[in-house]
C-alpha cells in the first residue's frame, strides 16, 4: 500500500453564482504522476488555486502525507511541501534563470537580515549551498547554458523548464504543474514527458492539469476527471478514456458509444 | 528546436566572497582618497562648501534608506521623510533643554539637564523609526502601487502636522519654532562642535562632522550591498517582480515587506539623529513632503534599486543646488543685472526637471543595474519586453 | 458661537469645492487608471491666472462690477487650465501609457513640482490677496451666517455637477468617455478615438479645477503658488471616498468630506477637551484618506475591484 501524499476530501468552492468545485475528492499516492483533466471551465485550476492557498475553499479537508493541511497562507504551502507552476508561466522576468531557482530555495533556508548584513558564517555557507544547489537543478533540467540569462529572454519551452526547476528547488513532496505542456510542440512535449518521468524517478510525486490527452495517457498513473466542478471519473487513463460519462463531458451527449482513439479538446 | 549550440553560455558575475579584481580595489582606493581629501579642497572655497558636503552625505543615507523600500522592495513610499523626523526629534528631545524646561518632573529627575549621549540616543531614535516603519507599513501592505504611495504621503503629512502642533496643551515638540540647543556629537569628552586641540592644532568642527558622516554613509552603502546580495535581497526582488509567484515559493510577502519598511525607516532614523546633532536645531519645516519628493527624485535619477546609482543620484541632486546657489546668483547678476531665478526656485526646477526627464527618457536612471545576460536566445524566444522602469510584466 | 447649522454650511461650501476638484481626479482615473498628481497645481495656476486677469481688467476699466470681474476671471482661468492640462497629458502622460503604473505617478509628481516652480517664477512666492468682488455682507440664516460668495460657490458647483452628469449620461461624448473608461481597446474598435476622449476628459477636469480655483481664492481671499496641494490632496481623498472612477461618487465624496472636515474642526475642541484644536483640521482629511484606502478602497459608490498589482 503506497503512502498517501495528498488526500483532498469534499472540497467545495463557490464564486457567486457558480459552484466551481462540488465535493471534489482526490487521493494521490507517493510516486504517482496524477492527472487532473476535464473540459475547459471544469474547475481544474480552481482546485489548484485552492490547494495552493490562492483561493479559499468553502469547505473540505486536506491531508498532506498523513498530517492535516489547511492551505490558508499561500506562502506556507511551499514550506509544507507543495510547489506549483502556473498556467501562464510566472517567472521573475528580470532575474536570471539561476536567481529564479535560487529564490526557490527560500522555503528551505533561513538566513535573515542580520545574517545578511553581518555576513555571518552561517549566511555565507548557506548562500554557497543555495547557489550550488540551484546550479545543480538548472543543469539537471537541461537549461544550464541559460543560467545567467534573464528569465524573460529564454525560449518558451525552456521557460517552462525553468519554472519546474524553481519549483523543485523547494524540495516539494508534491509538485503541482498547471498545464505544463501548453503551447509546446510535439518534440517539446516528448522532452517534457521524459523530464517528468525522470523527476518521478527521483521520488517526487506529481499532480498535473493537462489538456493534451495523448500526454496524459502516456504519462499519468491515475487520472481524475472533473466536469462542472464535480468528479465524474477516477482511474487509470485507459479506464477513464472509455468511461461514457467522460466521453459525454468532452464530446457531448451524441457520442455516447465508445469511440475509437480521438483527441478531445 | 532551439539552436542550443548557438547560445553561448553567459558568463555569470564573479563568485561573491572571492578575491576582488585589482581594478575594483584600485577604484575603491581612488574614491577613498578623494573622500579624505575632499573637505580640504572644498574648505579652500569656504566653510559653506564643507557644510554642503555634510548635507550631501545625509542625503546619501536617506536615499539609500528609501532605496530599500522603493528600489529593492518596490513599494513607493512618499512619506519617507517622517522617519527622518522621528530620528531627529528623538535625539533632539533626549539631548536638549526642551523637555526639562517644559516638564518640571523631568527637570527634577535630571538636574543637570537631559544629555543622553549619541551612542544611546541614536539607537533609540533608530528603533523608534523602525517601529514607526512597521506601524506605517502594516496597514498598507496589501494596497497596490499608487494607493500605497498616497497613503504613505498622508501618513507623512499627519506626522508633520502633529510635529507642528504638539505644543499645546503639553509642549512636546515646541510646534513651528522647533527645538534648539541640541547637543552636538560627543565621543567621550571629545566634542565635535568644539573640538579640543590635537597636537596643538584645533581641527575644524565641520571637517570632523564630515568624516563622521562619510563613515556612516560608507557603512550604509556596505549594509545595502550586503542586503541586496542575500536571501532577503532576492526575496525583495522576487516580490517586486511577481508577488504571487514569490508567495508560491514560500516567501512570507507580508513580513518581508514590513522588513523593507522598517529597515528603510532605520536608515532614516539614524540620519535624522545625526542631522539633529549636526545642525543643533530641528523644526517641522525640514520634514515636509517636498523633502520626501526630493529623496525620491534622487533615487529615480540615479537608478532605482542600484546602490551605486542611488549614491550618484543623491550626490548629484544634493550637490548641484549648492553649486547653483553659489554660481547662478552671481552669474545672473553679472549677465542680467538682477536675479531672475533665485536659488531656491532653481533647486525645485532642478528636481522637477530631473524627475520628469528621467521618467520620460531614461526610466531606469542614469546608472542602472547592468542588465546581465540580455541576449535573446534563439528558438521561439519569449517576447522581449521594452525598456521600462523597474518591474516589467504584471500578470493579471 | 458656531452652531451645527454654521458648520453644516461651512461643510457644504468646502464640500462643493472638493467635489469640483475631485471630479477631475476621478474622471482621469476612470480613463487612464492614473492619479493625476498635478491636478491641484493646475487649479492653482487657474486661480493665479484669474487673479492676474482680474487685476488687469480692473486696472483698465475700474468701473466694472465685481460679479462681472469674477465671471471674466473664470473665463480667463479656464482656457489656461485646459491648455496646461492638455500639455501635461500630451508630454508627460501619453508617452508612459504602457509603462508600469508607478512611472506615470512619479512623473506626475515631477510635473507638479515644475508647475509650482513656474508659478513661483511668474507670481513670486508671496501670498497674494484676492479682492472682494462680491458683496461681503453676511446673510443671516437662523444662528448661522453665509456670504454671497459662499452661496455662489454652492450654487455654481451644483449647476456644474448637474451639467456634467447630464453630459456623461446623455450625450455621445459622455458615452464615449464611459466606454473608454471600461475598455479602451474595445471602445476604439467601436470608432471611439481614445486619445481624443482622454484629452476631453483632461480638459473638462481642468475646466472644473479652474472654477474651483477661482472660488477658493474668492472665499479665502488669498492665492499663492502652493495653494493647490492641500485642496488637491483632499479632493483626491473625496474622490476615493466616493469611489474613484465614479462621477457621482466624486460629488458625494466631496460633499461628505467637506462636512466631515467642518464638523470635525468645529467640534474637536469640545470632544477632546481642548487637547486637539481646529488647527488639526487638515488631519481629518488625511485620516479619512488612509482609512478609506485601507479599509474600503472601492469607496462608497464604487464596486469591489480585485486588487490588481
Amino acid at each position: 500500500m503506497a503512502e498517501c501524499v495528498l488526500l483532498a476530501n469534499a472540497v467545495n468552492k463557490r464564486f457567486g453564482g457558480l459552484q466551481a468545485l462540488c465535493d471534489v475528492q482526490i487521493r494521490i499516492e507517493q510516486g504517482q504522476i496524477y492527472g487532473l483533466i476535464g473540459p475547459n471551465g471544469a474547475g481544474k485550476t480552481t482546485f489548484f488555486n485552492v490547494l495552493t492557498g490562492l483561493a479559499r475553499p468553502d469547505s473540505g479537508t486536506f491531508e498532506l502525507c498523513g498530517t492535516p493541511y489547511w492551505p490558508t497562507d499561500a506562502h506556507r504551502v511551499a514550506i509544507a511541501g507543495i510547489a506549483r507552476t502556473f498556467q501562464n508561466i510566472r517567472l521573475f522576468p528580470d532575474m536570471t534563470a539561476l536567481e529564479n531557482v535560487m529564490v526557490g530555495r527560500h522555503a528551505r533556508t533561513r538566513a535573515n537580515a542580520l545574517d545578511a548584513v553581518l555576513r555571518t558564517r552561517r549566511a555565507r555557507v548557506e548562500e554557497a549551498a543555495i547557489r550550488t544547489r540551484a546550479r545543480e537543478l538548472i543543469d539537471d533540467i537541461g537549461i544550464g547554458r541559460y543560467a545567467y540569462y534573464l528569465a524573460r529572454t529564454l525560449p518558451y519551452g525552456d521557460q517552462r523548464r525553468l519554472e519546474i526547476a524553481r519549483a523543485l528547488a523547494t524540495e516539494p513532496r508534491l509538485l503541482a504543474l498547471d498545464e505544463p505542456a501548453a503551447g509546446m510542440n510535439a518534440t517539446e512535449k516528448t522532452a517534457l514527458l521524459e523530464l517528468l518521468t525522470r523527476i518521478r524517478a527521483r521520488g517526487v510525486t506529481i499532480l498535473l492539469i493537462e489538456h493534451d490527452v495523448k500526454l496524459v495517457m502516456g504519462l499519468c498513473d491515475c487520472v481524475t476527471v472533473l466536469d462542472y466542478g464535480k468528479v465524474i471519473a477516477v482511474g487509470s487513463p485507459a479506464q477513464v478514456q472509455r468511461d461514457p460519462a467522460v466521453i459525454e463531458a468532452y464530446l457531448g451527449p451524441a457520442h455516447r458509444t465508445v469511440p475509437s482513439r480521438q483527441d478531445s479538446a | 528546436m532551439s539552436e542550443a549550440a548557438a547560445a553561448e553560455p553567459a558568463k555569470g558575475p564573479p563568485p561573491a566572497g572571492g578575491p576582488m579584481p585589482a581594478r575594483v580595489i584600485g577604484a575603491m582606493a581612488a574614491v577613498g582618497a578623494t573622500l579624505v581629501v575632499l573637505p580640504w579642497v572644498a574648505g579652500a572655497f569656504g566653510d559653506a562648501w564643507i557644510r554642503a558636503l555634510c548635507f550631501v552625505t545625509l542625503y546619501v543615507m536617506l536615499a539609500l534608506g528609501l532605496n530599500i523600500v522603493v528600489g529593492f522592495a518596490g513599494l513607493l513610499d512618499l512619506g519617507y521623510i517622517a522617519f527622518y523626523a522621528v530620528g531627529a526629534y528623538t535625539y533632539a528631545l533626549l539631548a536638549s533643554p526642551h523637555l526639562t524646561e517644559h516638564f518640571p518632573a523631568l527637570a527634577a529627575a535630571f538636574p543637570s539637564g537631559l544629555h543622553v549621549p549619541i551612542w544611546v540616543a541614536l539607537p533609540i531614535g533608530a528603533s523608534l523609526a523602525a517601529a514607526f516603519g512597521i506601524l506605517l507599513g502594516a496597514p498598507v501592505l496589501k494596497l497596490r502601487g499608487d494607493y500605497l504611495a498616497i497613503v504613505t504621503l498622508g501618513f507623512g503629512e499627519i506626522i508633520r502636522i502633529f510635529l507642528n502642533n504638539l505644543n499645546a496643551p503639553l509642549n512636546f515638540t515646541n510646534g513651528p519654532s522647533g527645538i534648539t540647543l541640541i547637543d552636538p556629537v560627543r565621543i567621550g569628552s571629545f566634542d565635535l562642535a568644539h573640538p579640543a586641540p590635537v597636537l596643538g592644532v584645533r581641527p575644524s568642527s565641520l571637517m570632523l562632522y564630515y568624516y563622521l558622516l562619510v563613515g556612516l554613509a560608507l557603512l550604509s552603502i556596505l549594509v545595502c550591498v550586503r542586503l541586496q546580495d542575500s536571501r532577503l535581497g532576492r526575496a525583495w526582488m522576487a516580490i517586486r517582480e511577481d508577488e504571487v509567484a514569490a508567495r508560491a515559493m514560500g516567501i512570507n510577502v507580508r513580513n518581508v515587506k514590513l522588513l523593507a519598511f522598517s529597515l528603510g525607516a532605520t536608515f532614516g532614523g539614524v540620519a535624522g539623529g545625526i542631522f539633529a546633532a549636526f545642525q543643533g536645531f530641528v523644526s517641522p519645516e525640514s520634514f515636509s513632503l517636498n523633502e520626501s519628493i526630493i529623496v525620491l527624485s534622487m533615487i529615480v535619477l540615479g537608478g532605482l534599486g542600484h546602490v551605486p546609482g542611488v549614491v550618484l543620484g543623491a550626490v548629484m541632486l544634493a550637490m548641484l543646488p549648492e553649486a547653483l546657489r553659489h554660481t547662478a546668483v552671481p552669474l545672473q547678476l553679472a549677465v542680467f543685472g538682477r536675479v531672475l531665478i533665485d536659488a531656491e526656485v532653481l533647486r525645485m526646477l532642478l528636481y522637477g526637471t530631473a524627475t520628469v526627464g528621467i521618467m520620460l527618457y531614461r526610466p531606469r536612471g542614469l546608472w542602472p543595474a547592468p542588465e546581465h545576460g540580455l541576449h535573446p536566445a534563439p528558438g521561439r524566444a519569449a517576447a522581449a519586453t521594452p525598456e521600462g522602469a523597474q518591474t516589467v510584466s504584471r500578470h493579471g | 458661537m458656531d452652531t451645527l447649522l454654521q458648520q453644516v454650511i461651512n461643510g457644504l461650501v468646502l464640500g462643493s469645492l472638493y467635489a469640483l476638484i475631485a471630479l477631475g481626479y476621478t474622471m482621469v482615473y476612470g480613463v487612464l487608471n492614473l492619479i493625476n498628481f498635478a491636478h491641484g497645481d493646475v487649479l492653482m495656476i487657474g486661480a493665479l491666472a484669474a487673479l492676474s486677469a482680474i487685476g488687469m481688467l480692473h486696472g483698465a476699466w475700474p468701473g466694472l462690477p465685481g460679479w462681472l470681474l469674477m465671471v471674466l476671471g473664470i473665463c480667463a482661468a479656464i482656457p489656461v487650465c485646459v491648455a496646461l492640462s492638455l500639455v501635461i497629458e500630451r508630454v508627460a502622460y501619453r508617452p508612459l501609457r504602457n509603462a508600469p503604473r508607478l512611472a506615470p505617478l512619479i512623473t506626475a509628481i515631477g510635473v507638479s513640482i515644475l508647475i509650482q516652480t513656474m508659478a513661483m517664477l511668474i507670481w513670486g512666492r508671496n501670498y497674494l490677496t484676492f479682492p472682494q468682488l462680491l458683496p461681503g455682507a453676511p446673510i443671516h440664516i437662523g444662528n448661522a451666517t453665509i456670504t454671497v460668495t459662499k452661496v455662489v460657490v454652492i450654487v455654481l458647483a451644483a449647476l456644474i455637477m448637474g451639467s456634467l452628469l447630464w453630459l456623461v449620461q446623455s450625450t455621445r461624448l459622455g458615452r464615449a468617455m464611459r466606454a473608454t473608461a471600461e475598455n479602451p481597446r474595445v471602445a476604439s474598435l467601436m470608432g471611439v478615438n481614445p486619445d481624443s476622449v482622454i484629452a476631453m476628459t483632461f480638459a473638462i477636469g481642468a475646466g472644473l479645477a479652474a472654477v474651483a480655483g477661482v472660488m477658493i481664492e474668492s472665499t479665502y481671499q488669498v492665492a499663492h503658488f502652493y495653494m493647490g496641494f492641500i485642496p488637491g490632496l483632499k479632493a483626491f481623498t473625496a474622490a476615493v471616498l466616493g469611489g474613484i472612477g465614479n462621477i457621482a461618487g466624486a460629488m458625494v465624496g466631496g460633499v461628505l468630506l467637506g462636512l466631515i472636515e467642518a464638523l470635525g474642526a468645529g467640534y474637536i475642541g469640545q470632544l477632546t477637551n481642548g487637547i486637539f484644536g481646529s488647527n488639526y483640521q487638515d488631519v481629518f482629511a488625511f485620516i479619512v484618506l488612509c482609512a478609506v484606502l485601507i479599509l474600503r478602497p472601492s469607496g462608497l459608490l464604487g464596486e469591489r475591484v480585485a486588487d490588481r498589482a
